[in-house]
């Protein structure tokens, strides 16, 4: 009779927790997968398709399938430690050049209003109509050279963003020990 | 005035080496050589330049409008030519450049028609714009658009201004000379802050080393029948930071990620009202401020100066000694060496300190930190600086939010207090400069995305609707086709033409030419026959059309092109052509 009620409790405590848990599972289901969200959010979102993805979200499915991490050269090198970091894999040089952050500037007297590179951008940062001046917003530009092949007359150039007041930054402290050192010891001989 | 004050935690007592600077009334600075006026001069928007090279300016005439409502216009500190619109090095630590109309003064220093107007007579929003269009920006150093400060809060009621004269980093005076020389004017213009803000009480905090400042100021606000109160501080660094005089004043304490307007306090510098009432009341906008020069020189002094002054030429009238060898902006302890010696004075500049190593010794190598907590003491904002160090140095800045580094008002009193002598504040800067930095790239790349997912979408809408208009298109010629068939089919049947077959939509869809496969698929068949409708159309356009070029030819032009055929033919580059072809030729024809 015992025997029967530790079954009869135990087996009561198995549905309870089971339903709980299979309430759980539907009520906390994670959509998507968490990965691919967390490897997307360090890819530099320029949608420039140079890891050979059409876009940043394939290519953060590829990596999750195991792709390389070192195909995202607008990442930088830096990007390549963040997703190493993150999937716990080994950091490889950069499988292109790395290059500074830029962006596209239309050469406004040779335009001729093809609106190809408006087709070809891939974050809507062109503005212009058919035979009309073509430009581009500046904000917007990801610097992805997504526009150069297809303008016709090859009026699109890369400019480099260089450092100016506003985005300066702060550097890291640095102290030269041994200059510094030596002044220090040329204050005390001298004091 | 008797009245209870606050104290905050932490701050330290440098040597305040303001004596030197006060035993000489204020001096007009004379007009420099050139003046390089910077563009970008407050807080927010760049402000746009209106004048080219080769312009003539007035004194005080608009050179850069302000963009955006947090911005500040710029003006021509005297009259003169515009020499350039160009690059020049900043008064940045960066050394970078920026922006700037240079102008060669005429001598005349001649101003433009001021309009001085009674405030009180005008709505605050005329006001506001006034103060924006005069460049009137916080003098105290932060450089924020004034204007911008004076709309009272709908939500929380305004219960002090707080103005601050505390001046507590060493070596500074200007503001001390301001309050004994100008203390009506600058009464005056708290007056106008009053006005705009109506607040509670007026409070005029200034650091008890000041009691001649103290002295004139409260003359000033007893002579203009005003009820500010005049409230001696003590001196302690930095009781000039607006968040630490606020609490000491009112003993209110403004929370993390608050604003004092929050709890119903607004605070100004003192040299700000006094701009903001002599732009209003005389029409003059701020082209110039006082600078205290002072450090290694023979005759430390307050100056009015020029905005867009070089530095070196100011530093040069307080006669700087021979082995000066920099110029700190502000004071020793925020302030920073500047790039370049010829960099301008700015609304930013207090104060100029010619460096030596007498005076600023430099500083033994930094230790290792030992965790003493003197740092933590020290911090004025009750911040934990040595937590911060370390997470700023191994680059952990998620770590340094938590302990929020963006209190952080790096005012300087950990690195000072440091035994290990380690420059905290550079750390701190670094770690805020980074953190801002992948700030802007993140939202850079979140909108790149949300654009790219929103065009792919676009282009998966267009698509679907070109798809779906194409298939309606068909849809209809299929319908249209059908309905023609069986008008067609019905004819057939009247006149009999049609053999008789199975089934009477089969023969209906029939064309005449091809009868016998009248089995086939009537919706094929239709199309069909539309396809080659249109191809005998567009053999009888061809046909119909003949070239124009060669009517009406004269004579020996329809000879030079027979000629021309006839050695094409001979040579072979084209084929002889059937006469019924080259018919057109004959204008007989």
């Amino acid at each position: 009779m015992d025997i029967l009620l530790a079954i009869a409790i135990m087996a009561l405590g198995a549905v309870v927790l089971g339903a709980l848990l299979g309430f759980a599972s539907v009520k906390f289901k994670v959509k998507g997968d968490p990965l691919i969200e967390k490897i997307e959010a360090i890819l530099p979102q320029t949608q420039c398709g140079q890891c050979g993805y059409p876009g940043c979200k394939p290519y953060a499915e590829a990596i999750a399938n195991g792709d390389e991490i070192n195909k995202c050269p607008p990442g930088g090198i830096e990007g390549v430690q963040r997703l190493a970091d993150l999937l716990g894999r080994e950091v490889k040089p950069l499988d292109a050049e790395e290059k500074p952050k830029q962006i596209a500037i239309i050469d406004e007297n040779t335009c001729i209003g093809c609106t190809l590179c408006i087709q070809a951008c891939p974050v809507d940062a062109i503005v212009g109509a058919a035979k009309q001046m073509h430009t581009i917003v500046a904000q917007q530009c990801t610097g992805c050279e997504l526009c150069l092949p297809p303008c016709p007359v090859e009026c699109i150039s890369m400019q480099v963003i260089g450092e100016n007041i506003d985005n300066w930054k702060w550097k890291y402290p640095v102290v030269e020990i041994k200059s510094e050192m030596r002044k220090a010891a040329a204050m005390k001989a001298a004091a | 005035m008797l009245m209870n004050l606050f104290k905050f935690k932490g701050g330290v007592k440098p040597p305040t080496n303001k004596t030197q600077s006060v035993n000489l009334p204020i001096a007009q600075a004379p007009l420099p050589s050139r003046l390089v006026v910077p563009l970008h001069q407050s807080i927010g928007g760049m402000p746009q330049p209106v004048v080219e090279a080769g312009d003539k300016v007035l004194k005080g005439q608009l050179i850069g409008e302000a963009d955006g409502w947090i911005s500040a216009a710029v003006h021509a500190p005297t009259s003169g030519t515009v020499v350039e619109v160009a690059m020049h090095v900043q008064p940045h630590p960066s050394g970078l450049d920026a922006l700037c109309v240079v102008i060669e003064p005429d001598g005349k220093d001649e101003w433009i028609p001021r309009e001085p107007v009674d405030y009180k007579s005008l709505p605050p929003e005329e006001v506001r714009e006034r103060l924006q269009q005069a460049g009137v920006v916080g003098l105290g150093g932060a450089v924020f658009p004034t204007h911008g400060k004076l709309t009272a809060s709908k939500t929380v009621p305004m219960d002090e201004l707080i103005i601050n004269g505390a001046e507590c980093e060493p070596f500074i005076t200007c503001d001390d000379l301001l309050m004994r020389e100008r203390a009506e004017e600058v009464v005056r213009g708290i007056g106008i802050f009053r006005d705009l803000l109506q607040p509670k009480k007026v409070l005029i905090g200034i650091e008890d080393n000041k009691p001649e400042a103290a002295a004139a100021m409260r003359l000033a606000v007893q002579a203009l029948g005003e009820s500010f109160a005049v409230v001696q501080v003590p001196t302690l660094y930095p009781a000039g930071g607006a968040k630490q005089l606020i609490r000491v004043l009112t003993g209110k304490e403004v929370p993390a990620s608050k604003r004092s307007t929050d709890l119903g306090v607004q605070c100004f510098n003192v040299a700000t009202a006094y701009t903001a009432w002599r732009a209003i009341a005389h029409g003059e906008p701020v082209v110039s401020r006082l600078v205290t020069v002072t450090g290694n020189v023979h005759e430390p002094r307050n100056y009015e100066v020029l905005i867009g002054t070089p530095m070196d030429e100011l530093l040069k009238l307080a006669h700087p000694h021979p082995d000066t060898d920099g110029i700190i902006m502000g004071g020793p302890m925020m302030g920073f060496l500047v790039p370049d010696r010829q960099v301008p004075v700015v609304k930013a500049t207090n104060c100029l300190i010619a460096h030596d190593d007498r005076l600023f010794p430099p500083k033994a190598p930094e230790m290792p930190c030992i965790r003493c907590g003197a740092c933590a003491q020290a911090c004025p904002h009750e911040l934990q600086p040595f937590e911060m160090y370390w997470f700023s140095r191994a680059k952990n800045f998620g770590k340094t939010q938590e302990y929020n580094i963006f209190d952080c008002i790096e005012c300087g009193c950990c690195s000072y207090v440091c035994p290990s002598r380690i420059p905290l504040v550079q750390y701190f800067r670094f770690a805020k400069s980074e953190i801002w930095a992948r700030e802007r790239e993140k939202n850079a790349a979140d909108q790149a995305k949300l654009r790219f997912e929103f065009k792919q979408l676009r282009e998966e809408r267009e698509k679907a609707e070109k798809a779906e208009k194409l298939a309606k298109a068909a849809a209809a010629q299929a319908a249209k086709k059908a309905a023609e068939a069986v008008a067609a089919a019905a004819a057939a049947g009247e006149s009999g033409a049609a053999p008789a077959a199975d089934t009477a939509a089969a023969p209906a869809v029939a064309t005449p030419t091809d009868a016998p496969t009248a089995t086939v698929n009537p919706e094929k068949e239709a199309k069909r026959a539309t396809i080659e409708a249109a191809m005998a159309r567009a053999k009888a356009q061809r046909e119909a059309v003949q070239p124009k070029n060669v009517d009406n030819l004269s004579p020996e032009q329809l000879k030079a092109a027979a000629d021309i055929e006839a050695r094409r033919i001979a040579a072979h580059l084209i084929e002889p052509q059937p006469a019924d072809q080259t018919a057109p030729l004959d204008p007989n024809n």
